[in-house]
């Protein structure tokens, strides 16, 4: 896949990396016992530690650790059994200790990958550098007053995992793609909800982009507040337009941090506020070195769930859907536990078809996503039990489907109600056969010459009986009739 | 390591502590004063001694992930210069 | 002025828990002793309504004979811990205002223990200092004064105003902190004694930090007994400081009196320093002969990297307070400066708020951090720390404890030093080596300088080994016979 920018001047191409926080699912902060809740009225979830107020310290949350842990071994990531947590240093009201305890040269996972799914079929693996733990700031409202800001800490503390890429992705897609693939593995794991409305999946991008061939990188800009996956690829396709032009028209790029504005769909520069940064980073005293006792990480490797790409490479071999298929299924853990629950014992491809076309169709349609689903797995197997044992034709299937979707009922019970159930016995569809024949000569002639107009026949015997005959039977029928 | 007046003015900046302009130059003196006389550290051999980390070794310490805390906001924002509806009140920042 | 507030801590236990006097009688006592030393202005706020209301559960305590360790005993705090809605000040300007809604883990243990809280105490500000000059509230005067003289001494710091309270007979017992010295040579000016534990025997949860990995909690008392008991109420695992230690708390107090007998005492030689006062020297021997014939052994120790512990101590410490400072920017308590925008607020709250000697360190602490020069000074000063750390442990190979001045000089007049921060940083030549390596150390008195004024002798002992220090300090105490009283209470006594 190759995704280029004709300039004036020749063929440009993109380097990105992306810098992923996503908020660690845990019931308290990572160094107070403050609830991470969402929605909570200002400063309600906050501790005094949380505010910075003299005397305070962190202790740091065991579960936040281990759930930083799970994710870098859901990432194929090294584990490093002794890191440290560090203190950035900057002054903004809504970080009430003057720092951020963060990790910084030696963060809790090391080199990683992810395995990115294109369309076309083909995978591409993007490296992982780090994943590092650190605290979220509090959060600043403009709009209540003109001449203040209001400051609300109850984000303050939040613990974060901040995962970084290497500078792999070429192309606006590849970046969503590898958004979509990471907040699948951070679901799967439980170790991040990856809701980017709430705000626990944020993405910062790096852009630079170089001539095509060219392999040095060209100065980067940092795009942060890619806050939807809508907009990774949007920010980055404005970004490397505009280092282009800028490059094209003798100017040089500045390093610099960019904010993406998403109204205007544009990035601009957040120069006022940057100004030399010296974070002044050291290790935070307070804290003691994370290290990992004898065992930990082979107990949580050994509890980790079966991760999207095994699943993906098990649905093709087993059940045999097809690669971009199986893709689908496994984005979400509880749409292959669905899939697979319909698959068991039946025709798997079949099954896929279900899922994907019928109920994801639905679904779509009413806005709804599968934890809504009025119709459950075993509803649907027993939906394609009726179709495949003949108890009902492939046509009633669909508008038993439509039944079960807006009622919620078994599709036993609305076939029994509704007496669609398909007519098998001869003796009830030969008058309608006989019918047929009786009153369309011509087309009888016609089927001397041409045996396959026979399925004209069958689509008006199906019309007669309100589609509950037999095709098969029906064919039956009117072969020997037409024949004799 | 001798300091000027600009750098004292940045390091002020970092620190958000205002120097006036007349006292950059005498506090200039004085902290190079200090960095000369901690510069004596140089004459330590340190090839190979990893920096101090903990003083007293001690075992992790991780507390349990529940919540223990909270739900005060009044009592977290008594101390606060401006405070409005829950919230700390600070001047504008411009974004 | 009641003959009281002139027990031991010690004694004025046993005479509560005999009847000899009630907890009323005690508090009023040293609450009137309060009043007539406000010239020292050793305290920032007074409490005696506090007192008082701890006194009737005190005493209904010690009538249910549930006493606690320190039950109905008046004592003073150190402002630089937090103490529920009383003003906190950390001897600031820009704290101004400021009562935590929350308690220090060492003082919520010290009013379980049942102690009665008489006051905040004066102290240099952020415990930055060695005189108790640098507080916004004004400095501390010692109740020492110079024989022929009656210029004001200062009272050594950072926690001065504890240890003037407890020298001139205020408070029984105070707490303290000490970061590079600031219990040890204030106690060795002011004549008493003071412990600085083991780092992380102390919770540091709810103390103001000035440098996180130094800063200790510890005790001053008039007495080795009176410090083991107090440290016992103050000392034990706080699951709300990482850094503290899960150790049990020996029963110090009873076990003081164990004796020196078969210890080896180490005399380092490097603490020899040039042009450190004869008698200074003097009493030196003389704590190492006292605790010869008392059947110690003494031998020489070298702690090759002692020339070292000041330079790296004045990096480590400002680095971390200038990073723990951040917090007082004036958005969600103490003091705001406004100014046209948030930058300016944000200078002017710093700038106003801050005291020079704070400026002066934070500036440091920044600089030093910051990009480009965090090898060169914070990184080098960790590893020359180490250094110091492991010159100990290999002392320790030979010796029981390490005997030292605790300070190069006796008290100084207030005033003296200030134009040099260099000439004032060496005050703590002999206490900062053993905070950088996070071990105990106590002051005792042993005698006078040639001005009448008290020298202190400090013993160093192993991590977690106060133990050791109690029992020298008792030996020293004991051959010393310190009791001469600062001015004006000779006559009360
Ligand atoms: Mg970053
Ligand atoms: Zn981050």
């Amino acid at each position: 896949m190759s995704y280029t920018i004709e300039g004036n001047t020749g063929t440009w191409e993109i380097v990105v990396g992306l810098e992923v926080h996503a908020q660690v699912i845990s019931e308290s902060k990572l160094f107070s016992g403050a609830s991470t809740a969402y929605g909570a009225p200002p400063n309600a979830n906050v501790s005094i530690v949380d505010a910075g107020m003299p005397g305070m310290l962190p202790v740091v949350n065991a579960h936040c650790i281990r759930q930083a842990v799970r994710t870098g071994l859901g990432l194929k990531a090294q584990i490093n059994k002794d890191s440290v947590f560090e203190r950035k240093n900057y002054f903004y009201p809504d970080l009430p200790q003057g720092y951020q305890i963060s990790q910084y040269l030696h963060p809790i996972v090391g080199n990683g990958e992810l395995v990115i799914d294109m369309p076309n079929g083909e995978s591409r693996t993007i490296g992982i550098t780090r994943l590092h733990l650190e605290q979220d700031a509090g959060k600043s409202v403009h709009d209540r007053s003109d001449d203040a800001t209001l400051i609300d800490l109850n984000r303050s503390g939040v613990a974060l995992m901040e995962i970084v890429s290497e500078p792999d992705i070429r192309t606006p897609e590849e970046a969503v793609l590898y958004m979509r693939k990471l907040r699948s593995i951070l679901r799967y794991l439980g170790t991040c909800d990856g809701n980017m409305e709430e705000g626990n999946l944020r993405c910062d991008a790096n852009v630079s982009v170089r001539r095509r061939g060219e392999t040095a990188f060209g100065t980067r800009c940092e795009i942060k507040n890619v806050n939807s996956m809508r907009f990774v690829a949007r920010a980055i396709e404005y970004e490397a337009r505009r280092q282009v032009d800028l490059i094209e028209s003798g100017q040089t790029v500045v390093q610099e941090t960019r904010l993406f504005d998403a109204q205007k769909g544009e990035t601009r520069s957040m120069r006022g506020k940057e100004e030399a940064h010296d974070y002044r980073y050291f290790p935070d005293p307070d804290l003691l070195p994370v290290i990992l006792p004898e065992g930990y990480v082979e107990e949580i490797a050994a509890s980790l769930p079966e991760l999207p790409d095994a699943k993906k490479s098990r649905f093709i071999a087993d059940y045999g859907v097809t690669p971009y298929d199986a893709g689908v299924l496994v984005m979400e853990q509880q749409t292959a536990a669905y899939f697979e629950a319909v698959a068991q014992g039946r025709d798997a491809k079949q099954a896929a078809n279900w899922v994907i076309n019928e109920l994801f169709g639905l679904l779509a349609k009413g806005g709804k996503d599968l934890s809504e689903t009025p119709i459950s797995a075993d509803d649907l197997g027993r939906l394609l039990d009726l179709l495949n044992d003949g108890t009902i034709s492939g046509r009633l299937a669909k508008d038993v489907f439509a039944i079960m979707f807006e009622t919620g009922q078994s599709p036993a019970r609305i076939v029994e109600e509704r007496g669609l159930k398909q007519v098998t016995d001869t003796s009830s569809i030969e008058p309608f056969c006989e019918e047929v024949i009786a009153a369309n000569p011509g087309q009888v002639e016609t089927y001397r010459k041409n045996p396959k107009v026979i399925g004209w026949f069958v689509g008006q015997v199906m019309k007669k009986t309100g589609g509950k005959a037999n095709p098969a039977v029906v064919t039956g029928i009117l072969q020997k009739m037409l024949d004799g | 390591m001798s300091l000027d007046r600009s750098t004292v003015a940045r390091i002020a900046n970092l620190a958000r502590i205002d120097v006036p302009d007349d006292q950059q130059e005498p506090l200039a003196r004085e902290l190079s004063n200090l960095l000369l006389w901690v510069e004596q550290l140089r004459e330590v051999d340190t090839d190979g001694v990893e920096p101090l980390r903990m003083i007293m070794p001690l075992p992790p310490r991780w507390r349990e992930d529940s919540v223990t805390d909270g739900g005060h906001a009044d009592v977290v924002t008594a101390n606060a210069p401006a405070a409005l509806d829950g919230f700390f009140v600070v001047p504008k920042v411009v974004e | 002025m009641s003959e009281l507030t002139y027990l031991t801590l010690t004694q004025a236990r046993a005479g509560l828990l005999a009847k000899e006097f009630s907890v009323d009688e005690l508090l009023e006592a040293h609450i009137s002793a309060l009043a007539a030393h406000r010239d020292l202005n050793a305290f920032i706020t007074e409490t005696a309504d506090l007192a008082r209301q701890q006194a009737k559960t005190a005493a209904s305590r010690l009538q249910r004979g549930e006493a606690g360790l320190l039950e109905g005993l008046p004592i003073a705090i150190k402002d630089l811990f937090c103490t529920t809605d009383v003003l906190t000040t950390a001897a600031s300007h820009i704290l101004d205002g400021f009562k935590p809604p929350y308690e220090s883990s060492v003082t919520r243990k010290l009013w379980g223990e049942g102690a009665l809280c008489l006051g905040k105490t004066n102290l240099d500000e952020f415990a930055m200092g060695s005189a108790n000059v640098t507080s916004y509230y004004g400095p501390v005067r010692s109740p020492w004064t110079a024989v022929g003289d009656n210029v004001a001494v200062v009272p050594g710091g950072s926690s001065g105003g504890s240890a003037a309270a407890v020298a001139a007979r205020i408070a029984l017992a105070a707490t303290g902190t000490d970061t590079g010295g600031s219990i040890r040579q204030p106690a060795a000016f002011c004549g008493i004694t003071g412990i600085k534990p083991t780092y992380g025997r102390c919770s540091r949860f709810g103390v103001i930090a000035f440098a996180s990995s130094l800063d200790q909690p510890g005790a001053f008392g008039r007495s080795v007994e009176d410090c083991a008991l107090f440290l016992e109420a103050m000392a034990g695992y706080d699951p709300n400081d990482s850094t503290s230690a899960d150790l049990p708390v020996p029963d110090w107090k009873s076990e003081v009196g164990g004796g020196v007998k078969g210890m080896r005492i180490g005399l380092p030689r490097e603490y020899r320093v040039d042009g450190m006062p004869s008698e200074i020297e003097q009493i030196w021997q003389q704590g190492a002969s006292w605790l010869k014939a008392q059947g110690a052994e003494i031998v020489e120790i070298s702690l090759p990297h002692t020339k070292y512990a000041l330079p790296t101590y004045y990096i480590i410490a400002p680095a971390e307070a200038s990073s723990n400072l951040a917090r007082y920017d004036g958005m969600r308590f103490g003091l705001r400066v406004p100014g046209k925008n948030l930058a300016e607020t944000y200078m002017k709250t710093r700038g106003e708020g801050f005291g020079a000697e704070v400026r002066r360190r934070i500036m440091i602490g920044t600089y030093v951090l910051s990009a480009g020069y965090y090898d060169a000074y914070y990184l080098k000063a960790q590893k020359v720390r180490r250094r110091i750390a492991d010159d100990f442990t290999q002392a320790f190979e030979h010796c029981d404890a390490i005997l030292t001045p605790t300070a190069p000089s006796a008290a100084f007049r207030v005033g003296d030093k200030m134009d040099d921060p260099v000439a004032m940083y060496l005050n703590d030549v002999f206490t900062v080596p053993s905070s950088l390596a996070g071990l105990p150390g106590i002051s005792v008195p042993a005698g006078l300088s040639a001005s009448g004024l008290p020298l202190g002798l400090q013993v160093i002992g192993r991590p977690w080994d106060e133990m050791t220090c109690f029992k020298v300090g008792r030996a020293i105490e004991q051959a010393a016979d310190f009791t001469t009283l600062p001015y004006g209470l000779e006559a009360a006594a």
